[in-house]
């Protein structure tokens, strides 16, 4: 493969793990918009989302379609049920209680994972069958499309959802000033509901997707709530469309730093970027430093 | 004539288009209570903020016994001799309210992790100093028998003075009280003022942030009115009182307990 | 040490001493023993960050294994002598959290937390990627015991030896806390804004007692390699920086003997469940979510107090 179709493959990669890093971020940006909590179970529901449907069709034979949507609607209640069981309860407590409970909770998860499915990876046959694309020397497994595809529609479903829906609307203003929203007549508790239930779908989803490409095991969460969240902070905490962008240059840089510095570093590539990040301009790329810190955090 | 403890001079502070301080200037004699005085709002909190090094200036100078101190790190302000108690109460919660006097004296003391882990008879002999002047502190607020009692399980009024005691234990030279009467009752506040002026005695230069009227003109030296982050009156409690551009500012509130 | 901790420390001190022979010379229970006293030493660093300091990490097994791997190397592929590569690892440990510690304890809550959870697991990525030095995944064998003046140290000797540290370093944390610098810590948990204006330089203390935890899990890790004499990555990854951050929770965390029990449980824990090796995980969650639920007053208390500081 000459040098240029090798970039293209690494590119599209990236592509494809930047819609995973940026279904995460944006699952986290939605409910610290609305609770200010930062939540670390956040890379589980990505893998129960895999890890579920691979069950539902290997094991339960269902076809994929319904497979599909039946996953993202258990890991949308498991979302809610995290919410109303541990979260909504200790609604008062420090953020260093919230940190250690969202922590439990992805334990609790992993646990149920490992109990459930053992340790062992699983493996989803791609949505399409048929042979990878060749593209300018580059060869690209079709299911990178379907990646590309659905989280396009997903952002566009979002965005939708948050600009022209009365409830999307409610849960920006939950995410501005609860106060006022609750004045207003808001319920900011189902809104907290609501993000947790969204950010789980958004999880869900993403591991639906990529369980083709990477297979899925009980312990992938922490390595995607760390890179969701990189991306989530890099693009600005609080940004829908930046955690989208963030969650792409994430990939990109992953998958080329993959190909042409070293594999077995990969995943450190990420984290680095989430460090340098923090360290040095944790309003991200597209958040201003007197905005943040007006916030909690 | 007494000297100049502190100059403040072309003082700004903007948070991004809001002016909370506006070119202010304006001096404190050393071994006065200074008041500072104007509607909510008017900046007074920031402007302690900004003498501690919790804001930084955005323009302008503040010059503490001659130094620059704008700019500093709040803990080389104390460092210096400049210690605040605070509008809202910040005590340490998880402490008692010996210990949180004793803390007090932390800039003025010197053992460090192995002296203190490993108990060298020098730190020791620190420690008793360190008890001895809080405990002396605690007195002069009249809360001895409070030292052992959890420093936020006092009631209100001894929770600000247990502040007060904590801000002395650091030997200020200059001491910032952000309205020191608030929430207390009328006793309370005769106590406070009497206490205040045993500060001054002490050679302590006072500056206080106050809504309490009759306080203020009871026991200040000197009385500086802000309206809007701006100087806009500064004399002897008689006449600043008297000033109309300051009771034009405080018209439209209600009317203080005079 | 405040007299009321005189009696806790004279009877465990008593009870180490009298365990060897309590135990019929088992050498399961003794190496029980010493894996409890080995992580309550990591327990006790993580407790003056974390309970006393009110900062917290996620990362904290990566200075486990930092003092694992230094021990381990140097002692087998440079044939240093262990208690050269003891301070090595101490050394390095101190330093990596001095550089980690600075741009991270100036983070708050969250921010602080996700970033030392990375730093843990950038940690872990590297001590299987550099496999020449460290054996990579396959792990490092053949580290050589523990010697003095010659002679090996094994067995009840070795519970001794980890025992031995872990009082040493109990007084001395115990000093610690009823000290100066004990009180600057526990201001800085309590109003950070306070601590500072009462001339506490809050960011420097933060990173002392970071770099102090470091120590202790450092000096713990090397301990653990001498013992085992094969370690491997899978040790020092984010399941054990969370058992160390369990430990301090679970323990019961407004007192450094809260640590010590936590260690004591979770060290005993995993040798129950054992059993039910599928098992292990989940419980870990349930435990850590019904101690932060349902605790009765007295550990709840201190978790309440530990994490809302001044409330």
């Amino acid at each position: 493969m000459t040098f240029s179709s090798q970039l293209i493959q690494f590119f599209f990669t990236g592509l494809t793990l930047g819609s995973i890093y940026a279904l995460v971020a944006l699952g986290f940006t939605m409910i610290y918009n609305s609770t200010g909590i930062i939540n670390l179970a956040q890379g589980e529901f990505v893998m129960l989302g895999g890890l579920i449907i691979v069950f539902c069709t290997m094991v339960l034979k269902i076809p994929l379609l319904m497979a599909f949507v039946l996953t993202v609607t258990v890991v949308t209640l498991v979302g809610a049920l995290f919410e109303r069981l541990a979260i909504h309860p200790l609604k008062n407590a420090s953020v260093i209680t919230l940190i250690i409970i969202t922590l439990a909770g992805s334990i609790l998860f992993r646990g149920l994972a490992m109990f459930l499915w053992g340790k062992d990876p699983y493996a989803l046959p791609p949505f399409s069958g048929g042979k990878p694309w060749h593209f300018l020397g580059a060869s690209l497994q079709l299911q990178i499309f379907w990646i590309l595809a659905v989280t396009v529609v997903v952002v566009f479903g979002i965005a939708f959802f948050f600009n022209h829906t009365l409830v999307g609307k409610a849960m920006t203003a939950c995410a501005f000033n609860p106060l006022a929203a609750r004045l207003v007549g808001i319920d900011v508790r189902k809104m907290v509901l609501f993000s947790f239930a969204l950010s789980a779908t958004l999880g869900a989803i993403a591991g639906a997707l990529i369980t083709p490409i990477t297979l899925m095991e009980y312990e992938r969460g922490p390595l995607l709530t760390l890179k969701g969240f990189a991306a989530a902070v890099l693009g600005g905490l609080g940004s829908g469309a930046g955690s989208i962008v963030a969650g792409f240059i994430i990939g990109i840089l992953e998958s080329l730093g993959a190909g042409l510095i070293s594999s077995g570093y990969k995943d450190a590539i990420a984290l680095l970027v989430l460090l340098v990040i923090l360290w040095v301009k944790p309003s991200g790329l597209f958040g201003s430093a007197e905005a943040s810190e007006l916030k909690k955090f | 004539m007494s000297e100049e403890i502190l100059r403040v001079q072309g003082l700004e502070k903007f948070f991004g288009g809001l002016r909370a301080i506006d070119s202010l200037d304006f001096k404190v004699a050393e071994g006065t209570i200074k008041s500072i005085i104007g509607p909510n709002g008017a900046g007074k909190t920031t402007l302690f903020n900004l003498i501690t090094g919790i804001y930084l200036p955005t323009r302008g100078a503040i010059e503490f016994q001659g130094r620059p101190v704008g700019g500093l790190k709040p803990h080389a302000v104390a460092r210096l001799g400049i210690s605040r108690t605070f509008q809202t109460i910040e005590l340490f919660g998880n402490m008692t309210a010996l210990e949180n006097v004793m803390l007090g004296r932390h800039s003025r003391t010197s053992a460090g992790i192995f002296s203190a882990g490993l108990r060298f008879p020098r730190m020791q002999k620190e420690e008793r100093g360190i008890k001895e002047r809080a405990l002396a502190e605690l007195r002069f607020m009249g809360l001895e028998d409070k030292a052992s009692v959890g420093a936020t399980s006092l009631p209100l009024g001894e929770q600000k003075l247990l502040e007060v005691a904590r801000a002395l234990a650091t030997q200020p030279k200059l001491l910032l009280l952000d309205e020191p009467a608030a929430g207390l009752n009328a006793k309370e506040t005769k106590n406070l003022s009497e206490t205040i002026r045993k500060i001054r005695e002490r050679g302590i230069t006072v500056m206080l942030v106050e809504h309490d009227m009759s306080l203020v003109m009871e026991i200040s030296d000197e009385v500086l009115v802000l309206h809007y982050g701006q100087k806009i009156a500064e004399g002897l409690p008689r006449d600043v009182q008297r000033n109309r551009r300051v009771i034009a500012a405080y018209l439209g509130e209600e009317a203080e307990d005079a | 040490m405040a007299k009321k901790d005189l009696l806790p420390l004279l009877f465990i001190t008593l009870a180490i001493a009298i365990f060897p022979v309590l135990a019929g010379g088992s050498e399961y229970f003794i190496s029980l023993l010493v894996f409890l006293g080995i992580n309550g030493i990591t327990a006790m660093g993580l407790s003056l960050l974390m309970g006393y300091a009110g900062q917290i990490s996620l990362g904290h097994a990566a200075f486990y294994g930092i003092g694992a791997y230094a021990s381990g190397i140097l002692t087998t592929k440079y044939s240093l002598h262990p208690l050269g590569a003891f301070f090595i690892g101490i050394f390095l440990s101190a330093f990596i959290a001095f550089l980690v510690g600075k741009p991270t304890l100036r983070l708050k809550g969250h921010y602080m937390a996700v970033a030392t959870l990375g730093f843990g697991e950038i940690l872990f990525i590297v001590f299987n990627e550099l496999s020449p030095l460290t054996g990579g995944p396959s792990g490092l064998s053949g580290i050589p015991s523990l010697t003095i003046f010659g002679h090996p140290v094994e067995g009840a000797k070795y519970l001794y030896l980890v025992w031995g540290l872990v009082i040493l370093l109990l007084l001395f944390s115990l000093n610690l806390i009823n000290s100066r610098v004990g009180r600057a810590l526990r201001a800085v948990h309590g109003s950070e804004l306070a601590a500072n204006a009462m001339g506490v330089d809050a960011s420097r203390y933060k990173v002392q007692v970071f770099v102090l935890s470091a120590i202790y899990a450092s000096m713990a890790g090397s301990l653990y390699a001498h013992f085992v004499t094969f370690i491997s990555p899978s040790s020092f990854g984010l399941m054990f920086s969370i058992l160390l951050l369990m430990m301090v929770v679970v323990g019961g965390t407004s007192t450094i003997w809260g640590s010590l029990l936590g260690a004591a449980v979770l060290t005993l824990l995993p040798e129950y469940l054992r059993a039910f090796e599928d098992f292990d995980v989940l419980a870990y969650g349930i435990i850590l979510l019904v101690v932060l639920f349902v605790m009765p007053q007295g550990i709840l208390q201190g978790v309440r107090r530990f994490f809302e500081g001044k409330g």
